[in-house]
């Protein structure tokens, strides 16, 4: 169906619902490169000015990817909740913004109309939102999930702890675990990028955290950020597995790029239910998102970059995760140039994310071929941290040296929390607290060289 | 700058075991001074390595004083940001080049192509180092051996230049996106066959070349197996596994 708005004398036609939103997405590189972006800037407040007026019962019946041709759209349209929807089923998308932004829209309302949203209605909310909407939105939104602590609460901050090494060396990824606890790091998960993806080596990085796990009676959760098959294969051959992985997207042509389905999904997280390792929930998935690869695997089927992305969360939440994280500036300029852009990115992923239920994080990051530096990184982070982000990544001094690219540090999120007085997970914390790594205040403590952590670790994990 | 300003970290020989930045200490809950500067350098020289152009007329000198036959040809984005923002056009052979390519004496077996890619530093210090110890290897008539070096050029430049010298196998050294610790990585693509529109999926990949990575020697090892393996069974990518035995090579040398 087309859609139209005149502006002046001239009249501004657009082919259809995916076009509409193409043309109203605020400017990013990826859309131009993939000829969807607006031509001019009156074109794209055209584009939001007819946007604002489409009923969002529009998007039940206009597929923006055909039904029959992926499985990323019947499983949007197949579970979406009528009873969820019918509160809102009146509004426009300009007036869904309106709704998003009363006081009295509040987060159990939020939280009982996320079964009636749909992605491709949330990306065009946030269309229409400046930055602040998208702040002061997602902040409402409360997403709470467990497995050995809880996270998401209010007024809370997890860190993902991030210790990789260019050769899975285990005593090189032990000492930045142990450097990031000591930095009162790692609450959300100790998740590691593997360089090899064999077995044998993906195994002692499984168990060595888990020992250490053991060892200390740390309240955390572990994982290895390999291809969900080898981790079902690792699960059968006894791996200690917390988290099961995967990177997802928002097309069944991007997901099958990336060698998933959801039936494949399906049985990882089977698999990862059937061990009950999660002591106070069982939110066992960890999955990882980002603005552009449907483009960059050629299965974006016209729709934009920010569209794709929030199609993505509608793969996350059939499988109940405990953590989301979108790597927001890691894929590159041709995707999202500079800090604006990052930034931009890094608000509306976790607005849509959390309004859609999901419990979001953001890897704050950026690689050295994009306009960025660390002073972008500050501004997405402390943004973020008021849009009450779940978690952060915690990177020894914000480089990745295995991955090439940089975020954020366990000082980094030692800022976050005193400039916004945001606390770890209760659990984490507490045995923060025992282990006489912080103060009851929460503040880090000095940390002598006789430290229990610091002299038994090592030893551990085969570090000595 | 005052030491007893900062909270030391009593774990700096953990160091040994990797090169990420731990045991840094912290002024209240920030970075010192001192690693907010070490940072900013090595950022700085990513960032050079990025939009620092590749010095081409050096670079061909030195590769003729080697004894190597070059040929220079450009992609079809004009300048960096366009390569950036671009990676189509950097990906594509300029026209006028290719006509100029064809007019060449053909690749008598292989054909290499020298791109600054991501990193310029890379190239300008590891392909002439790195060509040379591959020469010392690989057998072929390297007079008449073309050496193309491709201004913002990609990967897949390759393949167009290969296809117009109708080389058999093509070799790509090319600048890789440099991290904070390693802004000179030199990759090295092999394509058997190379034509205009190859999947990188009928490619092989030897990464991080460096003398702090990969070093010369084990890459032009692995690079002189794959060659000859790639040749002799007619095909790259996938199917063509990499089992040269690198612990072999170490003890030799």
């Amino acid at each position: 169906m087309p859609y139209q708005t005149t502006i002046g004398s001239l009249v501004y036609r657009f082919a259809d619902l995916k076009t509409l939103l193409a043309k109203a997405s605020p400017a990013r590189s990826g859309d131009y490169l993939a000829g969807l972006a607006a031509a001019t800037y009156e074109e794209r407040m055209a584009a939001k000015l007819a946007l604002a007026e489409v009923p969002l019962t529009r998007f039940l019946d206009e597929a923006l990817i055909p039904y029959e041709q992926d499985e990323v759209t019947r499983l949007i349209i197949d579970r979406h909740d009528a009873a969820a929807f019918a509160p809102i089923s009146h509004l426009s998308v300009g007036d869904l913004r309106d709704w998003l932004l009363l006081e009295k829209t509040d987060s159990a309302r939020l939280a009982a109309v996320a079964a009636g949203l749909t992605p491709e209605m949330v990306a065009a909310v946030s269309k229409l939102m400046r930055n602040q909407d998208l702040i002061l939105v997602a902040r409402k939104c409360q997403v709470i999930t467990r497995f050995r602590n809880t996270l998401g609460l209010p007024g809370h901050l997890a860190v993902r702890l991030q210790p990789n090494h260019p050769t899975d060396d285990v005593r090189g990824i032990a000492a930045s675990m142990l450097d990031g606890l000591l930095y009162g790091a790692g609450d959300a998960t100790v998740g590691i990028n593997p360089a090899s993806d064999s077995l044998p080596t993906l195994m002692r990085l499984w168990q060595m955290m888990d020992e250490v796990r053991q060892h200390f009676e740390i309240p955390m959760q572990s994982c290895v950020l390999t291809h969900v098959t080898t981790q079902i294969q690792a699960i059968e051959a006894g791996a200690p597995i917390d988290l099961v992985f995967q990177s997802i997207a928002g097309t069944e042509a991007t997901n099958a790029g990336f060698g998933v389905s959801l039936a494949i999904l399906r049985e990882a997280h089977e698999a990862a239910l059937s061990l009950g390792r999660g002591t106070l929930g069982d939110n066992v998935m960890y999955f990882e998102t980002g603005q552009g690869s449907a483009l960059s695997a050629g299965g974006h089927h016209g729709v934009d970059q920010q569209t794709c992305e929030a199609r993505a969360y509608a793969v996350a939440r059939e499988f109940r995760p405990l953590l989301v994280n979108t790597v927001v500036g890691f894929i590159g300029p041709e995707y999202l140039y500079d800090g604006k852009q990052i930034i931009r990115a890094g608000l509306e992923d976790h607005f849509c994310a959390k309004l859609l239920g999901l419990p979001m994080g953001c890897d704050v990051c950026y690689t050295n071929h994009a306009e960025a530096d660390q002073d972008d990184m500050d501004s997405l982070l402390t943004l973020l941290g008021a849009a009450g982000i779940n978690f952060i990544m915690g990177i020894p001094g914000a480089d990745d040296i295995m991955l090439n690219y940089q975020s954020t540090s366990f000082h980094d999120a030692l800022y976050l929390r005193h400039v916004l007085g945001l606390k770890r997970a209760p659990e984490f914390d507490a045995w923060l607290a025992r282990m006489a790594i912080t103060e009851p205040s929460g503040r880090l403590r000095e940390i002598g060289s006789g430290h229990h952590l610091l002299k038994q670790l090592p030893h551990i994990s085969g570090a000595a | 700058m005052a030491n007893d300003l900062i909270q030391q970290n009593p774990w700096d020989e953990l160091r040994a075991h990797t090169s990420a930045r731990i045991a840094l200490g912290r002024v209240g809950c920030s970075l010192p001074t001192r690693e907010v500067l070490k940072f900013g350098l090595a950022h700085a020289q990513a960032r050079d390595a990025v939009h620092r152009p590749l010095d081409f007329g050096e670079l061909k000198h030195q590769l003729h004083a080697a004894g190597f036959r070059t040929l220079k040809v450009r992609s079809n984005a004009e300048d960096r940001q366009t390569y950036l923002l671009r990676p189509d056009h950097g990906r594509h052979l300029h026209g006028d080049c290719q006509v100029q390519l064809l007019h060449e004496l053909p690749a008598p077996e292989i054909a290499i192509v020298l791109a600054d890619g991501l990193s310029a530093v890379a190239v300008q210090r590891h392909a002439l180092p790195l060509l040379q110890a591959f020469r010392e290897r690989f057998d072929t008539d390297w007079a008449n051996t073309p050496v193309v070096l491709a201004e913002q050029g990609r990967v897949a430049i390759g393949d167009g230049i290969g296809e117009a010298l109708r080389a058999r196998l093509l070799i790509v050294m090319i600048g890789e996106r440099p991290g904070l610790t390693s802004p000179d990585s030199l990759g090295l693509y092999l394509t058997y066959a190379p034509r205009v529109g190859c999947l990188d999926s009928s490619r092989n990949c030897i990464s991080n070349v460096r003398p702090e990575g990969l070093p010369y020697e084990l890459a032009a090892h692995k690079l002189d197996y794959l060659a000859r393996q790639a040749l002799r069974l007619q095909l790259s990518g996938v199917q063509l596994k990499d089992d040269s035995n690198l612990r072999s090579v170490l003890q030799a040398d």
